[in-house]
């Protein structure tokens, strides 16, 4: 089998990003911990024909759910979340696309960062988020079409 | 999603994260294989470790990409780059290659070597630093006499060089004879180990 560093190295960057888009960038990095700690524990048990980039994302997928679960359960929760410092030290501005991803409908927010981010086709993600390939589809599309209208097609290139 | 399309994310932030899953698989007992690598005189050293103790020692001739692959195979596929597990033989092969240190003190997982092949690489620490014995010395000391040849494999195939001492096996006519690190490399360690004796 392949060692599973290069596992992190050739899918971490991928994995991130959908985290990101799935789960705001708060949340992303435990994510991201979770999905990998989770991999490593079941990949030598990996059928070695299997997609593994397909794998990740639907460990990711569990793991999102899991968090977006625990932040429900949070006593306050507030519209906004507060300010916190950069952890590269550098000022930001906030970020138009994570205030529009946030927005949206959580089926619409996942068939984006798993079809136009991750590159699963709308057969998996259905299998992954429930309900049929169409609906994936067309999730994936009404997102779209509403990250646009709110950010501006230039933002908005996914 | 503010880096758009293919381009990278950003480097530090995954650099921090693989540093967290190799601290979260060590607590976890999913570190089957830690690895790192150190510069030393004889190139870039490829260090790997289980957690019964050093598997495996590899020269820059030997294709770290391929030793992690051979090590994915024969141990654990759950290989990561951790260097905390590899800070002690770090330590004491700097020191070695200082000349301030003789001899090893860290766990050895000899798993990769059975047989003969074993019995040779138990012997070789025997042979005292700035020492050198030779093939036919080291087959009589394995208890096979006649299995020169043998010796001469289990010292090319030893898993641990440097801190399994092969290199202080030479021909009995004094010359280097071979070495899994190529033998500008023996001479360098045997040069070392003379000036430090």
């Amino acid at each position: 089998m392949t060692p599973f560093e290069r596992i992190v190295t050739e899918h971490g960057p991928v994995v991130l990003r959908v985290c990101r888009a799935v789960v705001g960038p708060d949340d992303a990095e435990d994510a991201w911990s979770e999905t990998f700690l989770a991999a490593l524990r079941s990949y030598p048990r990996l059928d070695p024909g299997a997609n593994v980039q397909a794998w990740l994302v639907t460990i990711a997928h569990r793991k999102a759910i899991d968090i977006t679960r625990a932040r429900a359960r949070r006593p306050v929760s507030v519209e906004h979340v507060p300010e916190r410092p950069a952890v590269d030290g550098l000022p930001r501005e906030p970020d138009p696309v994570w205030a529009a991803l946030r927005e949206l409908p959580d089926k619409q927010r996942q068939a984006v960062a798993y079809h136009h981010v991750a590159g699963l086709p709308y057969r998996e993600i259905a299998e992954l988020v429930g309900g049929s390939t169409e609906a994936a589809r067309r999730a994936a599309a009404d997102g779209i079409a509403r990250l646009r209208a709110t950010i501006g097609t230039e933002e908005g290139k996914l | 999603m503010t880096d758009q399309g293919e381009a990278p994310v950003r480097d530090d932030a995954l650099e921090r994260l693989h540093g967290r899953l190799a601290i979260a698989a060590e607590r976890e007992g999913l570190l089957d294989v830690a690895y790192r690598t150190v510069d030393s005189p004889v190139g870039s050293l490829l260090l790997a470790a289980t957690e019964r103790g050093l598997v495996r020692v590899a020269f820059p001739g030997q294709d770290h990409e391929a030793v992690l692959a051979a090590l994915a195979d024969q141990v654990s596929p759950r290989v990561l780059a951790a260097p905390a597990r590899l800070d002690a033989v770090s330590a004491q092969l700097d020191e070695y290659f200082a000349g301030r240190r003789h001899e090893f003190d860290v766990p050895l997982d000899l798993r990769l070597s059975t047989g003969f092949r074993r019995a040779v690489l138990d012997h070789l620490p025997r042979i005292a630093y700035g020492g050198t014995e030779s093939y036919a010395q080291v087959a009589a000391a394995a208890g096979s006499p006649r299995a020169v040849r043998a010796v001469g494999t289990a010292c090319a195939t030893n898993p641990l060089p440097v801190v399994v001492p092969c290199h202080r096996v030479v021909r009995s006519d004094g010359s280097t004879g071979g070495y899994a690190g190529g033998p500008e490399a023996k001479r360098t360690l045997l040069t070392l180990e003379s000036r430090g004796r």
